[in-house]
């Protein structure tokens, strides 16, 4: 039996360290457990953004403005640590059609509140040289930012432990320690861990983790292969997607999907996201994916024609049917608390997530309603 | 047989089936290549093709493999210029 | 010799062959001779791989073999091959890197790039097709070799430091020299012909420093003295070193490359065999301008590793396939040899390409072979990986290698990651693999795809010299076997995925 605490983490990826930091941050003692090491499951097989451009209004936007400034204002002493960059995204549009949908889109996201500026031909051109003679013009979004995603969750790691929270590498959940229908802590291969709380970030395996306590938590894994080019001088100086981009960010077709999202790095390699398909969580590998990605990035970057690809990975996007996160205590299983679900914005939505879920592990009021993002919703569904 | 090529604008002569590598070490340079991050020189290492640390532009081609590429009569290299001290 | 005229961009046959050195093209002609249809894909413009590496055949057309070992064995190989090529048994597609390989139900397919951007003239045909060439095999045989393992030392990263195996090719290809006086440090016996060439294309050779001690042999002498070839070969480098009076030192290694942008002395120790510094044995080796490093071999692993090969470490701490007598791995239908099975130098690898090729032709419509290797040539390849682990046991990684290692000794070559970095994201982040050591530093992420620094850095990782079969393993995955063009991805073929 290990010594209890107040809230067991469950997963060691930018979700369960978020939620780790800002726990123990609010005085409460924090275990983290990761069947493996941090950051080895979805946070290292994506391209860490921190996206306000493509987000749909409503919750998600109310989120992702929230994390936006927990990112800037709780987290900035750190942003070092983990390689924040003001990048700016710009959307660009190279059809009529588009062009007017976007201007649409401006619009109502102004009203919001998100900050947007449109670039005209000369604009976009000049913002980025060598983006295709096709595009019409575009958008800049000045507040879409990135962060290298792997350093996010070892670092929030190491800072909540030396705010006093512990961490177990290698220590798989097994089962929960129930007393009468509350959970009551884990069982893992290193003892059971005894706690008020056990907060479920286990992403794309968040459903799995929730049907050992019983409950069904409808997380799916959406697979997405993003691909890296060889280091070049800057020739990308922002993430550059198409305007199609945001109406694929919502489909629930499994089919594959891929529209370019074409970004520069710091590294001076150029990364050429992103494809979304329903597979499961088969690893293997897809030509037809590569192929797709490599015609639409070269649609929008011309010289990219000529540029090699030194290397390519995927990773499982979890997703809810409703494409809404899952934060907030689970009703179903008194004890159970869950962040998960967050798709492809994950990364940016962590800070904030981790934060919201912290005050209200803490009994305090979350600055942000989490009703939207109850587990209560699945109780409906499936009741 | 003599051959010429140049590496950034200098002519100079090789022997025929010579990697431009070999081509480049034979007349004295031993880097063509900086770091990005350091700019650090560099040049042959592996000499199979393996680490690509003698990267150099190959008539137009960016990121060729000297110790692979054949050096050609005419063929246009370019390359880092050497650091002082770092040509023999 | 018909030439085959590409139109079309998928290459059909029975049985089709990643690399041209002593195991593929044994592979490529036993499985030819066995009646099936061969398709050869190598990176090189010619046969021969890195041990038969030869200058070109445009300029030299009839290499003496002067240099070389085993050269009668290449010369009937290459006769075969090349008959084979002509009655149209094998097409062979030279300059071609293979950047994916995939399983299907029936085979499998590779996919090529041209290894570099103005494809040389050879004196065999070259595509220079702009669309994407694939091959289809019925049966894979994967003889992909190996290169010099390295271990980073203070220096290592300048001008004038090369593997060992990187001046022998460069002498072999080049026929001269890439420097005037050398050090060559490392362990294993490599290190004794790539001097021994150096001597004999008129180099000097200033000292080969062996990290193991001559003692280490004599626990294993039984399965040295079981190939007699190879004690012939070692008299033979004896003697060479005696006529070139080349100091060999046992027990010792450098610890430092000096030099401001290039090479130009080493510091050399004494160590003991953990290979920690004796106190005061070091020494300065001035007006060296060219240092070979070769630590034993790596196993080019990543495209059976993407193809889910079972895999082990071997006796010199390489990860290597798992295969069986017929050198089938675990994955049916896909055939391992040469050093991709483990260490063993190249007459192993042709008995093991004889017998990939023959059981890969077996079955594909040729004729049933009963026996892949005659029970003679089976022994006999026995006798060298019993001499091939002898000699990894006698040529460890000395254990404390990485004591050599100051904070700011480059590890990642590519990416500039140092060795202070790296021992900051082991012990405030927990990397422990390499593969979370990549994620927090980037050290395997730059063009070399972590070949040069895998293993390094997982010994780093774990904190030992002996990095687990996960971590190599992770290393050694490589979605893309080799750089693509964006564009070469992006006319990928609909139908043809």
């Amino acid at each position: 039996m290990n010594p209890p605490s107040d809230v067991v983490v469950v997963g060691a990826g930018v979700m369960g360290a978020a939620t780790a930091y800002f726990a123990a941050r609010q005085g409460l003692r924090v275990t983290v457990l990761d069947k493996g090491l941090p950051a080895s499951g979805t946070s290292s097989a994506c391209e860490g953004n921190i996206l306000v451009s493509d987000k749909e209004l409503g919750p998600e936007l109310e989120l992702t403005r929230y994390s936006l400034s927990v990112w800037q204002r709780d987290l900035a002493d750190h942003e070092r640590l983990w390689e924040f960059e003001r990048k700016g995204g710009i959307i660009v549009a190279s059809h009529e059609s588009s062009l007017a949908s976007l201007h649409r889109v401006m619009a109502v996201q102004k009203d919001f509140g998100v900050q947007v500026e449109e670039l005209d031909r000369d604009a976009l051109r000049s913002a980025e040289p060598h983006i295709t003679h096709e595009a019409l013009g575009g958008a800049y979004y000045p507040e879409d930012c990135q962060v290298q995603p792997m350093l996010v969750a070892a670092q929030l790691v190491r800072l909540a432990v030396a705010a006093g929270a512990t961490f177990h590498a290698d220590t798989p959940v097994t089962g929960f320690l129930r007393s009468g229908g509350r959970v009551t802590g884990v069982r893992t291969a290193r003892g059971d861990f005894p706690a008020s709380a056990v907060v479920n970030c286990t992403g794309t395996w968040a459903g799995e983790l929730a049907a050992l306590a019983g409950v069904e938590v409808p997380v799916m894994p959406r697979r997405g292969f993003v691909m890296v080019t060889e280091p070049l001088p800057p020739m990308v100086h922002h993430k550059v997607y198409a305007a199609e981009y945001i109406d694929n960010v919502g489909s629930s077709d499994a089919g594959l999907q891929a529209s370019p999202v074409v970004e520069g790095t710091p590294s001076g390699t150029i990364l050429i996201g992103s494809t979304r398909e329903r597979v499961g969580f088969d690893r293997s590998v897809s030509t037809e994916a590569l192929a797709r990605l490599a015609r639409n990035a070269v649609a929008l970057f011309p010289f990219l024609a000529e540029v090699k690809a030194i290397r390519h990975y995927h990773g499982f996007r979890p997703y809810c049917p409703d494409h809404l996160p899952v934060i907030g205590h689970d009703e179903r299983a008194p004890g159970l608390w869950h962040a998960a679900g967050h798709e492809g914005a994950g990364i940016g939505l962590s800070a904030g997530t981790g934060k919201l879920l912290a005050q209200a592990l803490a009994g305090q009021a979350p600055d942000l309603d989490l009703a939207p993002f109850s587990p209560a919703r699945f109780a409906e569904a499936y009741a | 047989m003599s051959i010429s090529f140049t590496f950034n604008g200098r002519p100079l002569e090789a022997s025929a089936g010579q990697s431009v590598g070999a081509a480049l070490t034979s007349n004295g340079f031993t880097a063509w290549r900086s770091t990005r991050k350091g700019g650090r020189p560099r040049g042959l290492f592996c000499g199979i093709g393996v680490c690509f640390d003698c990267l150099v532009t190959v008539d137009g081609d960016a990121n060729q493999r000297a110790c692979l590429a054949e050096v050609r009569d005419g063929m246009v290299v370019d390359g880092v210029e050497p650091l002082e001290g770092d040509r023999t | 010799m018909t030439e085959h005229v590409v139109q079309v961009d998928i290459f059909w046959a029975d049985v089709a062959v990643v690399g041209a050195g002593p195991a593929g093209l044994a592979a490529a002609v036993a499985a030819a001779e066995a009646g099936a249809s061969v398709a050869v894909v190598d990176s090189a413009a010619q046969p021969g791989g890195q041990y038969w590496r030869h200058r070109p055949e445009t300029v030299i057309p009839d290499p003496d073999g002067r240099g070389h070992h085993d050269w009668d064995v290449y010369l009937d190989l290459r006769s075969r091959f090349d008959a084979a090529r002509t009655r149209g048994a094998i097409t062979y597609l030279p300059g071609r890197s293979v950047w994916m390989a995939q399983k299907h139900d029936d085979g499998f397919t590779l996919r090529t790039t041209p290894t570099l951007a103005s494809p040389t003239p050879v004196a065999t045909p070259t595509l220079a097709s702009p669309t994407p060439v694939a091959v289809r095999g019925r049966r894979l045989v994967l003889c992909t070799g190996g290169y010099d393992r390295q271990l980073p030392v203070p220096g290592w990263d300048l001008p004038g430091v090369m593997a060992a195996g990187g001046i022998q090719a460069f002498i072999k290809a080049n026929g001269s020299l890439p420097g005037r006086r050398f050090v060559i440090a490392g362990t294993g016996p490599f290190l004794l012909p790539v001097a021994a060439g150096i001597a004999e294309a008129g180099g000097t050779v200033v000292a080969v420093l062996e990290a193991s001690a001559p003692s280490a042999w004599l626990p294993h002498l039984r399965a040295a003295v079981g190939v007699p070839e190879k004690a012939l070969e070692g008299a033979g480098y004896a003697a060479t070193f005696a006529r070139h009076r080349i100091p060999y030192r046992t027990r010792s290694v450098v610890t430092e490359v000096l030099g401001e942008n290039r090479a130009h002395a080493v510091r050399t120790a004494r160590v003991d065999s953990a290979g920690r510094v004796r106190p005061g044995s070091e020494r300065v080796y001035d007006d060296v301008d060219v240092v070979g490093f070769g630590w034993g071999f790596t196993p080019q692993l990543e495209l059976p590793v993407s193809l889910g090969v079972a895999t082990r470490i071997d006796a010199d701490g390489s990860l290597v396939g798992v295969v069986d007598s017929r050198q089938e791995s675990s994955v049916p239908g896909l055939f391992l040899a040469g050093e991709v099975t483990g260490v063993g130098g190249a007459a192993l690898a042709v008995l093991e390409g004889l017998a990939a090729g023959g059981a890969a032709a077996d079955g594909t419509g040729a004729p049933p072979s009963s026996a892949i290797l005659p029970p003679k040539a089976a022994a006999r390849a026995e006798r060298h990986r019993r001499f091939a682990r002898a000699m990894h046991q006698a040529h460890p990684v000395p254990a404390a290698w990485s004591e050599w290692l100051t904070p700011e000794t480059t590890v990642c070559r590519c990416e500039e990651v140092t060795a202070g970095e790296i021992t900051a994201a082991r012990s405030e982040l927990g990397a422990a693999d390499s593969r979370s050591l990549k994620s927090f530093t980037r050290a395997g992420m730059g063009w070399c795809q972590g070949r040069v620094c895998g293993f390094a850095a997982s010994c780093l990782a774990a904190g030992n010299s002996h990095p687990s079969e996960p971590s190599l393993a992770a290393s050694a995955k490589r979605p893309l076997a080799a750089p693509v063009s964006i564009g070469e991805l992006a006319a990928l073929n609909d139908a043809d995925y």
